[in-house]
Order: C-alpha cells, then sequence, then structure tokens
C-alpha cells in the first residue's frame, strides 16, 4: 500500500468558523456551534497570571484564582460546589503564567446554571477572611508536596537560573516565603484590577446557538463594568550569560535533569521554524532525535524531550529526561552532542518533510473536542493570532526551509550558555560542573 | 499515557473508571462483526471531526504472567515497535508520524492496548500496521536488551523514586497473596532481569492471535465500508490457540493487615484497600455509587470533611476499579496536609465510612452521584478514544461491550439501602489493608527554594 501522496487530512487544516464578538464592556466573546452532542464548554481567559505577582509576593495570582470558587456573594463555598455537582457538570479554574482560566462544563439543559455559576465566581466572588486562611494553608502544604516531586523540583530550580529577575521566575503556586506574606488586602486588590471584562476572553464551544450564546452573556456578563486596563511590561529576560549549575541532592534512583536556556516569545515571527526544528530535536515522539540516540539506541532514559514554552514574553527552552545514578553524565552529554549536531549540520530532507508531514497532518487532532476547542480558541485570540490560523498553519509550516532550521539552531540552541539542574543523588552521579 | 509503551498505572487506572457511564439513548451504539478467524470487531461512526482512533486490545496483561517473569506483558508491549520482517524497527511510528498520526500503548492487570489517533483518510495505514505485527513479530536479542534498560528506568520513575507509587504497588502486594494481581504491571527488577528472548516469544506465540483480539475504530468512518478494508487486512491471519490458564484464586481475607513504607519525602500519605467483587456481581453498581458520594467533586464527603472542615488532607480520594476482568479493589487514599497526624486522617476516612454504613446516603446525595455518572457518559462521547478504550476495557475482562450499555439502568435502580448494605458488608475492619507512607528527614542539606543557586562557568 502506498501512503505517501499528499498530506493527511485533505489539505485543509480545520474547517471552523467562530463568530468573534466584542461587547459593551470591552469582553472579547467567540462563539463556536457544534451541535453533535448536548455539551457546551464556557471558557473564560483572563490576560492575568503569576507574571502580575510582585516579586515578593510570588503566589498572589494563584491564590486569588484559587479563592474565586470558594464562595461569592450569595453562595458559600459548598453550595457552589453542590450547585455543580448535582447536575454532573464541572467548574474549573486555573491560574497560569500569562493568563487564568475559568470554565464551565455542562449539558446543555443546563446551560444557565453553567452561565450563572461562571459568571457568580469571576464577578462576585467573597474573598472571606475564613476561606482566605484556609486555601493560603492549603496551598502552603501543596508547596511542601511539591518538593517530592523531583521533576517540580528541577523546574522550579531551572526557572530561578534561567528567568533572572523577570517575572518569570518564581513558580505560579509561589514560595513558602512569599506566600506566607500574602494578605486578603493584597487579594481583594489584585482581584479589582485585574478581573475586568475587557481583559477577558470568552470561548463559547458546543450545542448552543450563537443568539442564546450572546443573549446568556448579556444576561450574566452585561454589569461587569469594565476599567483602565492595567499597564504591562514587555521584559525580556536576560540571556544565560555563562554555563549555569545547580545540583540538589535527593536520595533517589534517578538523577533528573533539565537542561535549557531561554526561548522565544509566541508572536515572534521565528516561532513556525522554531516549532519545526524542535520537532525533529526533542519534542516528535519517537522520531526525535533525542528519543532515537537517549532512548532507542542508548537505553538510557524511559522519556526524554524538548520543549519551547512560547509566552506573551519570550520563555524558556528545555529538555528533560530521567536517567538512573550512574549514567547522568552519559545523558547529559548524549543531550549536548544532540544540540551541537542540530546546529553544526543541516537536517535532511526526509527529516524535515516528514516532520513538516506530521504537524500539519496532525493539527486536526488538536481540535477534536469540545473542550479543546474552545482552549485553541481562547489562546489564539489572547496570542492576537487570528482565526486564519486554522486556515494558514499548514502553509506556515510548509514554507519553512532547511536553512530556516539551521539558522534558528544556531540563533536558538546554545550548547555552551545553558542552565543544567540536577536532582538526585549527586555524590554517586559525579556530576561533571 | 504521556509516554509511549507505558505502563497503566495503578492510580490512572482507577480514575479514568468514572469515565465509563454513558447514557445509552445518545450514545451511537457500536456496530458489531466477528471475523473468520475469531476477531472480534466493533466500530463506531462518529462524523464531527475528521478523525479517527483504531484501538487493538489484546487479552492478556499481568494477570497471565507467572511468578518469577512478573512485567512480561508490559516488556512485550515494549517490543512490538521494534519491527517485523515487513516494517523494520523505527518504521511503524515513522509512518504513522509523517502521515499526521499519533501511536502508543499501554498494559494493565487485565489487557494490552495498542492504538494509533490519525486524520480519517489515512485509517488504513494504521489497520495495515496492526494487522502486520499481530504476526510477525522479529524480536532481537540486542533491541531486548537495550529495551529492558529503557523499562527499568521506567520502574525507576514511576515506584522506586515515587512514594505514593510505591505505596500503591506494596498494597497489591499485600493484599492479594496468591492471586496475580500481587505483582506490579511493569514487575521487579530481577523478573525484568531474569527474562529471556524465549519468554516473550512464547507469550507473543500463546496471546497475540486474532481469535484473543478486540480491534475498535471511533470516528470518522463508514462501517459498511471499512469492515470489508479489515476483513481483507486481517482474515488472512490464522486463529491462534486458545489461551487456558489456571489463574490462583485469591483466598478469603481473615483480619486487617498494614504495613508502612518509609523514605525521604515531606508529605504522608495514607492509602487504605478493601477486598470487593468486580463488574459480574450486582453490588458493583452499589459500590460505584458509593464511590461517587464519597469521592466525586467537591461536595463529596470526602472532601467536605478531611479537606474542607478538617483540613488535615491536601487531597482525597475514593477509587473502584469495577471493570477488572477478576475481582480487585476499592481503596481510599489521602495526601495529608503538613502539620496534620497520619492517624486523624485515618480515623477520619474510617468514620465516614462508618457513617454510611450507621445510616443509608440522602436521596439528594443518591441522586447527585446517579446525575453525575449520567452527565460524565455524555461528556466521554466527547472524545472518540475514551469511548474506543471503554468498548475495549469491557471486551477484554470478559464484561462484552453490551454491559456498557446496560450500566446506566442498573446504576439507577440503585438504592440509599443498597449503598449501605454494599458498606456494611464489603469495607470492614477484616477485610482492610492500610498502608501508610512515613516521611524520613532528607539526609542531605536542601537548598530551600529561593536561596540563591551556586553559579560556576
Amino acid at each position: 500500500m502506498a501512503f505517501l501522496a499528499g498530506f493527511p487530512g485533505s489539505g485543509f487544516a480545520a474547517d471552523l468558523s467562530p463568530v468573534k464578538i466584542t461587547t459593551a464592556n470591552g469582553m472579547t466573546v467567540l462563539v463556536l456551534e457544534q451541535h453533535f452532542l448536548p455539551i457546551v464548554e464556557i471558557h473564560a481567559l483572563i490576560k492575568t497570571g503569576s507574571a502580575q505577582d510582585p516579586p515578593n509576593k510570588a503566589g498572589l495570582s494563584n491564590l486569588t484564582a484559587s479563592l474565586l470558587d470558594e464562595g461569592t456573594t450569595t453562595r458559600s463555598s459548598k453550595q457552589l460546589a453542590e450547585q455543580i455537582d448535582f447536575v454532573g457538570g464541572s467548574l474549573a479554574v486555573k491560574a497560569g503564567v500569562d493568563f487564568t482560566t475559568a470554565s464551565a462544563r455542562i449539558l446543555t439543559k443546563d446551560v444557565d446554571l453553567g452561565f450563572t455559576l461562571l459568571a457568580d465566581i469571576l464577578l462576585h466572588p467573597a474573598f472571606s477572611k475564613q476561606e482566605f486562611g484556609r486555601v493560603r494553608s492549603q496551598i502552603l502544604g501543596e508547596i511542601m508536596s511539591d518538593n517530592d516531586d523531583p521533576g517540580h523540583v528541577a523546574m522550579t530550580a531551572f526557572n530561578q537560573l534561567v528567568f533572572h529577575n523577570h517575572p518569570y521566575r518564581w513558580p505560579v503556586n509561589g514560595l513558602e516565603k512569599t506566600v506566607q506574606k500574602i494578605t486578603l488586602a493584597d487579594v481583594r486588590n489584585f482581584y479589582a484590577k485585574e478581573y475586568i471584562p475587557n481583559q477577558t476572553i470568552l470561548a463559547i464551544v458546543g450545542d448552543i446557538t450563537l443568539e442564546q450564546a450572546t443573549d446568556l452573556v448579556q444576561t450574566h456578563f452585561g454589569g461587569w463594568k469594565s476599567k483602565k486596563t492595567p499597564a504591562r511590561t514587555t521584559k525580556k529576560p536576560r540571556a544565560v550569560a555563562r554555563k549555569s549549575v545547580q545540583f540538589i541532592e535527593k536520595d533517589l534512583t534517578q538523577s533528573t535533569i533539565v537542561l535549557g536556556h531561554g526561548g522565544i516569545s509566541r508572536t515572534n515571527p521565528d516561532f513556525y521554524p522554531v516549532t519545526v526544528m524542535n520537532h525533529i530535536l526533542g519534542a516528535g515522539g519517537f522520531s526525535s532525535r533525542l528519543m532515537d540516540s537517549i532512548r532507542d539506541k542508548q537505553g538510557l532514559a524511559y522519556g526524554i524531550m524538548s520543549h519551547y514554552e512560547a509566552r506573551a514574553m519570550p520563555g524558556s527552552f528545555w529538555i528533560n529526561l530521567q536517567t538512573k545514578t550512574e549514567t547522568t553524565n552519559q545523558a547529559i552529554s548524549g543531550v549536548l552532542t544532540e544540540m551541537k549536531t542540530l546546529r553544526e549540520a543541516p537536517v535532511t530532507d526526509q527529516e524535515l518533510a516528514e516532520a513538516k508531514a506530521f504537524l500539519v497532518g496532525s493539527f486536526p487532532l488538536r481540535l477534536d473536542s469540545t473542550a479543546k476547542l474552545a482552549h485553541v480558541l481562547a489562546q489564539v485570540e489572547f496570542f492576537e493570532l487570528g482565526f486564519e490560523y486554522f486556515t494558514q498553519y499548514p502553509e506556515w509550516i510548509e514554507r519553512v526551509t532547511k536553512e530556516d532550521i539551521q539558522r534558528v539552531a544556531k540563533q536558538y540552541l546554545n550548547p555552551q550558555h545553558y542552565a543544567l539542574v540536577v536532582v538526585g543523588n549527586i555524590a554517586k552521579a559525579k556530576v561533571h560542573r | 499515557m504521556t509516554h509511549r509503551r507505558s505502563t497503566l498505572s495503578l492510580l490512572a487506572t482507577f480514575l479514568t473508571l468514572f469515565l465509563l457511564h454513558t447514557q445509552p439513548s445518545l450514545a451511537v451504539e457500536p456496530q458489531e462483526f466477528v471475523l473468520s478467524n475469531d476477531m472480534k470487531v466493533l466500530l463506531i461512526e462518529v462524523p464531527k471531526a475528521p478523525v479517527v482512533t483504531v484501538q487493538v486490545w489484546y487479552k492478556v496483561g499481568s494477570r497471565n504472567e507467572v511468578m518469577g517473569r512478573a512485567g512480561l506483558s508490559h516488556m512485550l508491549e515494549h517490543m512490538m515497535f521494534k519491527g517485523t520482517a515487513k516494517y523494520p524497527r523505527g518504521e511503524f511510528s515513522r509512518l504513522i508520524r509523517k502521515n499526521g498520526g499519533i501511536d502508543n500503548a499501554f498494559t494493565g492487570q487485565d489487557f494490552t492496548a495498542y492504538f494509533e489517533n490519525l486524520s480519517a483518510d489515512r485509517v488504513e495505514l494504521a489497520l495495515e500496521l496492526e494487522a502486520d505485527r499481530m504476526q510477525g513479530l522479529a524480536l532481537d536479542l540486542k533491541e531486548f536488551q537495550t529495551e529492558r534498560d529503557v523499562v527499568k528506568e521506567e520502574r525507576r520513575l514511576r515506584t522506586e523514586d515515587d512514594p505514593q507509587g510505591a505505596l500503591v504497588e506494596a498494597l497489591f502486594a499485600q493484599t492479594f497473596f496468591s492471586h496475580p494481581y500481587h505483582w506490579p504491571v511493569i514487575g521487579w527488577f530481577s523478573d525484568l532481569d531474569a527474562m529471556s528472548l524465549d519468554d516473550l516469544q512464547r507469550h507473543y506465540d500463546t496471546f497475540y492471535s486474532p481469535n484473543n483480539a478486540t480491534l475498535v475504530v471511533a470516528g470518522d468512518i463508514t462501517a459498511d465500508e471499512l469492515i470489508q478494508t479489515i476483513r481483507n487486512l486481517f482474515e488472512p491471519i490464522p486463529r491462534g490457540p486458545s489461551p487456558k490458564q489456571t489463574i490462583s484464586a485469591e483466598p478469603i481475607q481473615r483480619g486487617e493487615r498494614r504495613f508502612f513504607l518509609k523514605r525521604e519525602a515531606q508529605v504522608p500519605f495514607v492509602i487504605m484497600g478493601f477486598r470487593v467483587p468486580n463488574y459480574s456481581s450486582e453490588d458493583a453498581y452499589a459500590l460505584n455509587v458509593l464511590e461517587s458520594i464519597l469521592s466525586q467533586g467537591k461536595s463529596s464527603r470526602l472532601y467536605q470533611r478531611l479537606v474542607y472542615d478538617q483540613k488535615n488532607s491536601l487531597a482525597v480520594g475514593a477509587d473502584y476499579s469495577l471493570m477488572q476482568t477478576d475481582p480487585g479493589l476499592f481503596y481510599f487514599y489521602a495526601l495529608v496536609n503538613p502539620g496534620s497526624k497520619v492517624e486523624a486522617v485515618e480515623d477520619a476516612l474510617q468514620s465516614e465510612i462508618s457513617r454510611l454504613q450507621a445510616e443509608p446516603p440522602s436521596e439528594l446525595e443518591l441522586q447527585r452521584a446517579k446525575n453525575q455518572l449520567e452527565a460524565s457518559r455524555i461528556f466521554e462521547q466527547d472524545s472518540n478514544f475514551r469511548r474506543a478504550m471503554l468498548l475495549g476495557q469491557s471486551e477484554s475482562i470478559g464484561a462484552g461491550w453490551k454491559w456498557l450499555d446496560e450500566f446506566l439502568d442498573h446504576m439507577k435502580a440503585v438504592t440509599a439501602k443498597d449503598v449501605q448494605r454494599v458498606a456494611k458488608e464489603y469495607l470492614v475492619p477484616d477485610n482492610r489493608t492500610v498502608g501508610i507512607l512515613i516521611p524520613l528527614p532528607s539526609k542531605a542539606q536542601e537548598p530551600s527554594p529561593g536561596v540563591e543557586p551556586q553559579r560556576k562557568s
């Protein structure tokens, strides 16, 4: 059988026609009708996150978000939980670095309740003293518990090396000492400044008509008062000027290794060449060079992956893996070799063709559920990519050449000046500095 | 299942279970076919997006292994990506990838499953590759030795260096003395070392045959057309042996078992398991409702008592693995809030169990649990992969896919008294195994987070 001709999916990326509306109070509303199942996803993205935390109060945006569904002016924490659970829906709030999301997933018959509860937690959170104390101590416990996860410990240390003196430096949860400093007044002020309709994108996907959606938005979010948009920094992280290392001793059988440096922002014009380059290096699962070398040929790791986290401001690049203590140095040198090789020699025609074929062909898989669609829609709007993203993506990937890949490899991969974190039995691993 | 060739971790297995409930009136029923070699095929037409999932489920897992060879099924799963005569090492995944697809596999106690998610117009490629490796696997010693090192790294990641993973492994080992649920899916290090190519070949020859497999395809397909392609690809594969095994039965537990795990950690963890029936018992439905009342959502009893009111836990849950070939476990777990006592957490778990034994749940709670189970059945249809997975799993454990359809009616018939009755029958101290993770202080002086890191050029 021949499976070589053309791209999968008949050449189109995604045949979607969402509608975009801006409400009188400045909220951006995106509606995509999908009537296949009687479900609706209502997904709010608020343009605030840990990047807006004051340096000495890291964790403020997360604590604020965590309190949204812990009581409103008319519903207690328990009443909110009982109402959403009774209809088998879900209500979820998640703070991130650049943005925070709050979503309701609900059956069509309960869509009004979904809007009611989501609007209630976004517009009328109570921030009671009692819930504040309880949730803050819960988060402090989680921060301690995170120390039992070597991957989390390694990433926290890595971010501090890469984002020196930058808003991306601290974990979204914050640190023990900074969370302890946060007061209820800090939370109330943060909320008042950041949670405004003109900083909110509302993506509505599922079994609902455009007319119903706009009516429900008007009913439940129409009274939300717009305010002046808070100022934002567009600070670029300082490049890692030299090799910097941190070793964290833990009684473990494996070393958790994170190696990398600064990366790119989502709006960087090199985003697409970097995506293809990263796919070939280590994001492409079993067809990636790192998997082939470190796992398949040398048997050193179960999983290894490279990441370019493209954010509003330039994010980071990192490769992470776990290997038994004894092979720590071998794995690190294997990773550096692959970084160097990609800079020094062009990728093969076959590698390039296959990477593009995967990225283009797998695009529909990223949009095959209601929840995925709502998330992607909101982010496309957040990064101001435009709806042409859904149709132009194949072309933007196709355009990438071998020369582009080598150029971005030289520009965005640095096997000399990087940050290296190892968590594990450091003495036994004898890691080279 | 973030990485290919993964062990379906026990916690994850249990966590997926609540997704199995859907509403039959809304579900598009699968079309069932049985090929001339007795392979079962289930096809579901879902035209909402131009994508498809192809899954091949084999009725073999750690349950079918013998003492001394724990982990053989999972090891074989890894070797299934190492090539055949027709498609050498790496070709399988390369072809799937270059056609825009994702492939992976997972192994559990009762099954091994392989899948490809891809664009619907590439469904033939996935089918052709799966048909090829159902019979033509090339096992190579050098590939095996390297892959064994990879599996050992996987074991270190999931169990050796993960306190909660280690505790779950110990829970099964302590609960099941003679039944093969005793050993972990990933196997023990020494068993991995002892494995040979012959062991793998024998396992493959015994269990990888069309009559021991279920093929599930869900997505933008036309069943009438696709079944012809499937017949052409799979019917030439000859029937294999009918695997017949004597599985050691597990005797009744007579008295509580309790164990401790001491290791470097920050936060204690409590796990409490009870042996319960599987899907084949009428009591499974009441146990499932009971699980929902105790642990589904923030309004559930365990969350409200342990996390919200008493604040002694950071997270709490209950998991019931009713979709298993043999009776398994109903277990509770709690991540202890630092500063709280493990004993207080255990007491709180026990008092919630006692409360259900003393008085039936309220009608409101019962209705909430049923609504949750019913709604999750609809939400789960949003994902072709989940739907296909539930069908494949119910076939592989012997329940049959129709059991899924009938599930909701059985579940709706559960009464508050039923919930109380199963709590009294199964969640009793003599049937209980409790495991506690006791954190030991770090031997090393740890740099506190936020301290300026050491730098060196």
